[in-house]
């Protein structure tokens, strides 16, 4: 594999600039200090009560993410990029879901196949032809970024569906604050505090009809939910209501909320539910979790549901092999972040291409998520590359290769000390009527194992905090 | 062939019910062949109907029932003219392409025993409509449709063959999993077929299937009955399974239905209506 960028420590052993003060106090203060600092910041989680549930483990309840104290560094410079090619990438996100629910422009130009979007099992047929407020239909995007040298960012995946972990973010960030006031009086690092007012801003701004106070809330599946913590963070810090599908009804083509004085009428829904799960007179007939009749609320144009219905057409893996195009195509413009060149094993030549280079390539199932049902090549033994081969060879449309990337490496503190671990960067763009607003940074996550690749927590990974240099 | 119709619904709910909010798909469209001469929806319940268009282009209706109620009793009413078109289906609302049916669902999935019965016809692979007409004698042959009511809970494309008989829903999940697999776009057809004239009984709603031919269109395939629709056929809803056109969807308890599809210029009967369980 080849050598991996370290984002601190340039391949001649001198200091990235935007490290150098990082690095010096790095190397004036003890370990013992660092690992007693450690302990803290892992005492607040447990206090705090950020767990995180682990699917098809047996303790899966209350596990804690691993925290790395030493953040994560991006110059001014290196965000605005970053930020630009994030807005780009947004905008066409958005532009492209509105086309595919209207007039399908992009499939009658045959830039993007028709059965991608009609065999997409995130497809939702129910939302062809409808309306959304604003024309918006992907509002809070996680966009994956990953970086190979100094100048090459890497978009490594979308989610326009629910993404989650910004409640990592503003806590990595409140428990630096508290542990290592100093280096922030040594640095002038961006807030990221004011998250929680953007994304209100944003949501009220998505109201179906205006007004100066639309009623927002967070709709939650419930506390078995994986991410329940953050419905409940999020909740807090924005002062709305977080409510479960049995708090809501639908009449006449209006959602209200059970209040204890009386129902009371909803503008904004941020759902954190599937849309399998939303509405049992529309979509799966068995969900309890969703709320009856509140599709034909939705197609009335009555409420605002955030992300919209249907995205997930956007953000399959398959789909993102197509996103340079896509960027073209309604933008005209380059894209500013590129793709990792990705191949698409539902097409004959590139699957033959995969299956002969299996041991060097990264599978990753289409519509998987959370580092589940892919194989490293590299990191993989023969018996679970040749398993993998007769997965692939049974279902290949629901696989995409991608070459090995050396994911950059960021100082990071494990048992022997400091030492280089990989590291990607998920941050997130609220799209609102008026403006897009991206908080600098956003969560970086970090494989703590040495050499491991899988950043996601439920393989294990841990999460710093990112700073982006002010100056 | 002019068709009286009367579809009568009972939904029942859990006693003291409030705020239930209900979709019903009960009126149809006229098309090439299908006159709509009137036609009325009336509910025992005091609410606001809302009209609606789906994405596949039937017109519904949502509504709230206010409560508390333990039932709710939708009744459609009317009368069509139809015309026999020899089972082609022109002059539709249509808002997909015909790919788009070839879409599978949880209950139109296709597992190796649907696959090796829509593989085993003997058709020429260019000629789409023979394809067609011989998967309807195979799933004919290989489902046996069950007696009494034609609606019901209906079963996969999968449990259906496994089964051995259905209900006439169940059977046009066969044939769309089976054609859609053959790479045929094929979709779920719900609506009513009146006895033939001299014929007893008091027709039924029923589903069954359309398949897309080329240059031709739609072309419509009731797999139960082994025929294409004929002009005792009144097309009420278009999906991609029966869960898509289902007549009425609420969260309640069981349904019952009581359906007359007669020939309107034979002199009136008394309607002993037919009944069927739903849920």
């Amino acid at each position: 594999m080849p050598h991996a960028f370290d984002e601190m420590s340039s391949t001649d052993g001198g200091v990235r600039p935007a490290y150098e003060t990082l690095q010096r106090w790095l190397a004036e203060v003890p370990q013992d200090v660092l690992d007693h600092r450690r302990k803290e910041a892992e005492f607040i989680f447990r206090r705090i009560g950020i767990t995180f549930a682990v699917y098809g483990e047996q303790n899966a309840q209350e596990r804690l993410i691993p925290f790395d104290i030493v953040p994560r560094i991006l110059t001014k410079d290196e965000w605005s990029r970053l930020s630009r090619g994030l807005e780009q990438r947004v905008k066409a996100l958005n532009m492209y879901i509105k086309d595919v629910y209207s007039k399908r422009e992009i499939l009658k130009a045959g830039v993007v196949p028709e059965n991608l979007v009609y065999q997409n099992p995130a497809f939702r047929p129910e939302m062809n032809g409808q309306r959304v407020p604003h024309d918006l239909y992907v509002h809070i995007a996680g966009i994956d970024i990953v970086r190979t040298d100094p100048d090459k960012f890497y978009v490594l995946e979308d989610n326009a569906r629910t993404p989650s972990g910004v409640s990592y973010m503003l806590e990595n960030r409140e428990i630096m604050l508290r542990l290592f006031p100093e280096l922030f009086s040594m640095h002038r690092v961006a807030p990221v505090e004011n998250y929680a007012d953007d994304l209100l801003a944003t949501l009220r701004s998505l109201s179906p009809h205006g007004g100066h106070e639309p009623n927002v809330v967070i709709l939650t599946p419930g506390i078995h939910n994986s991410a329940y913590y953050e419905h409940s963070f999020l909740a807090d810090k924005l002062g709305v209501d977080l409510v479960e599908g049995r708090d809501l009804f639908v009449k006449d083509a209006v959602v209200y909320m059970r209040t204890t004085e009386g129902p009371k009428r909803v503008d904004v829904i941020y759902r954190r539910l599937d849309d399998d799960f939303l509405d049992p007179l529309a979509f799966r007939r068995d969900s309890v979790l969703g709320v009856p009749g509140l599709m034909s609320a939705y197609q009335a144009g009555n409420v605002t549901l955030t992300n919209a219905v249907g995205t997930g057409v956007a953000d399959d893996k398959a789909v993102y092999s197509y996103m340079p195009d896509i960027i073209k195509f309604y933008l005209g413009e380059e894209p500013l972040l590129p793709n990792v060149p990705t191949w698409r094993c539902r097409e004959a030549d590139h699957l033959k291409y995969v299956l002969e280079h299996l041991p060097e390539l990264v599978v990753k199932e289409v519509h998987g998520s959370g580092g589940y049902g892919m194989l490293v090549g590299p990191a993989s033994d023969k018996a679970q590359i040749e398993k993998f081969r007769d997965k692939l060879k049974a279902d290949p449309a629901n696989f995409i290769a991608q070459p090995t990337l050396a994911l950059s490496t960021c100082p990071t503190l494990v048992e022997k000390g400091i030492a280089p671990r990989h590291v990607d960067l998920r941050p997130f763009i609220l799209s609102g009527s008026d403006k897009v607003r991206i908080v600098p940074g956003g969560l970086t996550r970090v494989a703590m194992k040495e050499g491991s690749l899988v950043v996601n927590s439920s393989q294990g990974g841990g999460t710093k905090d990112t700073w982006v240099l002010d100056a | 062939m002019r068709i009286r119709i009367r579809h009568e619904i009972t939904q029942r709910f859990e006693p003291g019910t409030r705020n239930m909010a209900v979709t019903v798909r009960l009126t149809p469209r006229a098309h090439e062949g299908q006159f709509i001469l009137r036609w009325a929806l009336d509910l025992n319940s005091d609410c606001r109907l809302h009209p609606q268009e789906d994405a596949f282009g039937n017109l519904c209706h949502t509504f709230s029932v206010d409560g508390p109620a333990d039932q709710l009793t939708v009744c459609a009413e009317g009368e069509i003219e139809t015309q026999d078109t020899t089972g082609i289906v022109r002059g539709t609302v249509e808002r997909f392409p015909p790919s788009l049916f070839l879409r599978q669902t949880d209950l139109t999935e296709v597992d190796p025993a649907v696959a090796a019965l829509a593989d085993a016809i003997e058709a020429p692979k260019d000629d789409p409509l023979a394809q067609l007409h011989a998967l309807m004698v195979k799933v004919h042959e290989s489902v046996e449709e069950q007696e009494g009511p034609t609606l019901g809970d209906p079963l996969s494309a999968a449990e259906a063959v496994k089964a051995g008989t259905a209900c006439a829903g169940s059977i046009a999940h066969v044939f769309t999993a089976a054609a859609r697999h053959l790479g045929l776009p094929a979709r779920h057809i719900s609506g009513y077929v009146a006895p033939e004239t001299g014929e007893e009984g008091e027709g039924e709603a029923r589903h069954w299937a359309e398949a897309h031919v080329p240059k031709i269109g739609w072309v419509s395939f009731d797999a139960g009955r082994n025929i294409c629709g004929t002009e005792n056929y009144v097309r009420l809803a278009v999906g991609l399974d029966a869960v898509g056109v289902q007549a009425l969807r609420s969260t309640g308890l069981d349904v019952e239905e009581r359906i007359s599809a007669l020939d309107g210029r034979a002199p009136q009967k008394l309607a002993q209506a037919q009944s069927q369980g739903q849920n």
